[in-house]
């Protein structure tokens, strides 16, 4: 018998599998966003052939590797927990015999895994049939990229479970995680390469663990940089919104009144 | 009867208004979120143009006016029809039978159900920027380039409102339909904040004139600028959003009526 928590991966994995029709229909979003964000990168590389490093195989893996790692990483529609405090079900949740926050990332490595089959393969495909990829030269960038990524959700995952938490305070969290919904896409580099942005935002936006969700994952693949370091900033913001995440749902629990008891 | 319907519709309205103001921080952070929301395609844009002095043949300023067409249209056409997106949800549970029997149009019980009036965020910063760039890229003004001016928004929205009530009746054909029509709404507000000379040939086709995302910013911009066409289509073409607006409204009138016409419900 397994632990609960890789359990909990297996069982993720497979709740999301059964929803193959909704990840094909998903996976037209990608591929349209994917067709459009390329077209407008490749009009800014007809006026000049490199832009802050990125030639146009770079470009166009920048957006179909960010649209293929959306998903993975998930931005927004992850609403579980603050509903689960909204309603009080968050008791039973934190009764049973695990780890809340262990358990939570559990499932979401789950999901991130079945994303990764459905929704990160099909648009990086569809776009190398139609765009000149750049893929890694070296070979031990895959596994640096599989590290990236993983980092990128776990983070992703940090950040996602504080904004639910605040639901012990605001009770509905929904305007919260709309906020991150929109602006994270952009400060995380889905939207625009970050090395595009003028000095000034790129240094403030290193203090943040905004680019660890998409921008470094997709630096890794490009080989841009040093991957070993890429990774350590990202290790270092998924231990830190881990542990924060930790206090805050220690005291939030504390907080919680439960109806009629 | 009519009146009854009209005023049936006006006191639900009022009553979903209300009751999204209950939730004051919510409802605030969520305008917040959608202003910010249609504003980040224009911190790309303007991000781009850090690096490049023009895009697709246009300067910053230019891009940014088709940008602002675009978002203040695509916020009128998604604070007035965005509901449509709870088909897929009303086919699902059933509550679509509920709302055919009832003595009332279809489309404007759904429509009324929930007026989002967050939404508003999104209009107002298109109407911001709209603003700013009207001011900013040069238009000499004559009583036509007004004109443009105040109907593009407009004739804008009847588009993006027809786009949007077209693409969402897929659901009456394929299950889990939303994303494949968010795929087409979401994707041409995003295809018609840029100009269209940015496109191959083949999206420029499905993305301007299949979905006739042209005439909501590209060609009415090029007539307050009073540009010609880098890709070479006629002048009229820029005067003819009006018109194509209609056109849009009665084709998506006609896949409506086909729609609900073909639906049988989900039950056994």
């Amino acid at each position: 018998m397994l632990a609960p928590y890789p359990q909990l991966v297996i069982a993720a994995f497979r709740r999301f599998a059964t929803y193959r029709q909704a990840a094909l229909a998903g996976l037209t979003t990608n591929v349209v966003f994917g067709l459009l964000r390329a077209a407008v990168l490749v009009a800014v590389l007809d006026q000049r052939p490199v832009v802050a490093g990125y030639d146009v195989a770079a470009a166009v893996t920048f957006v179909w590797l960010g649209q293929g790692l959306l998903t993975v990483v998930l931005l927004w529609g992850d609403s579980e927990l603050s509903t689960r405090i909204r309603t009080g079900d968050v008791v039973i949740d934190l009764g049973r015999p695990w780890d809340l926050q262990a358990a939570l990332l559990a499932t979401d490595l789950g999901r991130a895994g079945f994303a990764v089959l459905s929704r990160l393969v099909p648009p990086m495909v569809f776009g190398a049939l139609l765009f000149p990829i750049r893929w890694p030269e070296r070979p031990a960038t895959w596994v640096f990229f599989a590290v990236a990524a993983l980092l990128g959700v776990v983070v992703s995952f940090g950040v996602r479970f504080l904004l639910n938490a605040s639901a012990f305070w605001l009770l509905d969290a929904r305007g919260v995680l709309a906020v991150w919904g929109v602006v994270g896409g952009v400060l995380s580099g889905l939207v625009v390469p970050l090395a595009w942005f003028p000095g000034w935002a790129r240094s403030a936006l290193a203090f943040t663990p905004a680019p660890s969700l998409f921008q470094t994952p997709i630096d890794v693949f490009l080989e841009r940089g040093d991957p070993l370091g890429a990774l350590a900033g990202q290790a270092f913001w998924a231990v830190l919104l881990l542990a924060v995440g930790r206090v805050v749902l220690h005291r939030g629990s504390r907080r919680l009144v439960v109806q009629g008891g | 009867m009519a009146d009854t319907g009209t005023a049936v519709h006006r006191r639900i309205i009022a009553s979903r208004i209300r009751s999204q103001l209950a939730y004051r921080t919510s409802f605030a952070l969520d305008v917040v979120a959608q202003l910010i929301g249609q504003s980040i395609e224009l911190v790309a844009i303007l991000v781009v143009f850090t690096q490049v002095t023009s895009l697709g043949g246009f300067d910053r300023n230019e891009v940014v006016l088709m940008y602002a067409l675009a978002a203040t249209a695509f916020g009128i056409a998604d604070l007035s029809v965005g509901q449509v997106e709870e088909l897929p949800n009303l086919i699902r549970t059933g509550e679509l039978d509920v709302l055919l029997l009832r003595p009332l149009g279809t489309l404007a019980q759904i429509l009324s159900a929930d007026v989002a009036l967050k939404r508003l965020g999104r209009v107002a910063a298109g109407l911001a920027a709209l603003a700013y760039a009207l001011a900013t890229s040069g238009i000499e003004w004559t009583p036509v380039r007004v004109l443009v001016a105040v109907t593009a928004p407009l004739t804008g929205a009847v588009i993006f409102a027809a786009v949007w009530v077209a693409a969402n009746t897929v659901s009456f054909w394929v299950v889990d339909g939303r994303e494949v029509a968010n795929s087409v709404t979401y994707g041409s507000n995003f295809a018609t904040s840029y100009p269209i000379t940015v496109y191959g040939p083949w999206l420029r086709r499905i993305l301007c004139f299949a979905v006739p995302g042209a005439f909501v910013a590209y060609f009415p911009a090029l007539a307050l600028l009073g540009r010609p066409d880098p890709l070479g289509f006629p002048v009229a073409l820029q005067y003819a959003s009006p018109l194509v607006a209609a056109l849009a409204v009665g084709g998506a009138a006609l896949v409506w009526r086909t729609g609900v016409r073909r639906y049988q419900g989900t039950g056994s």
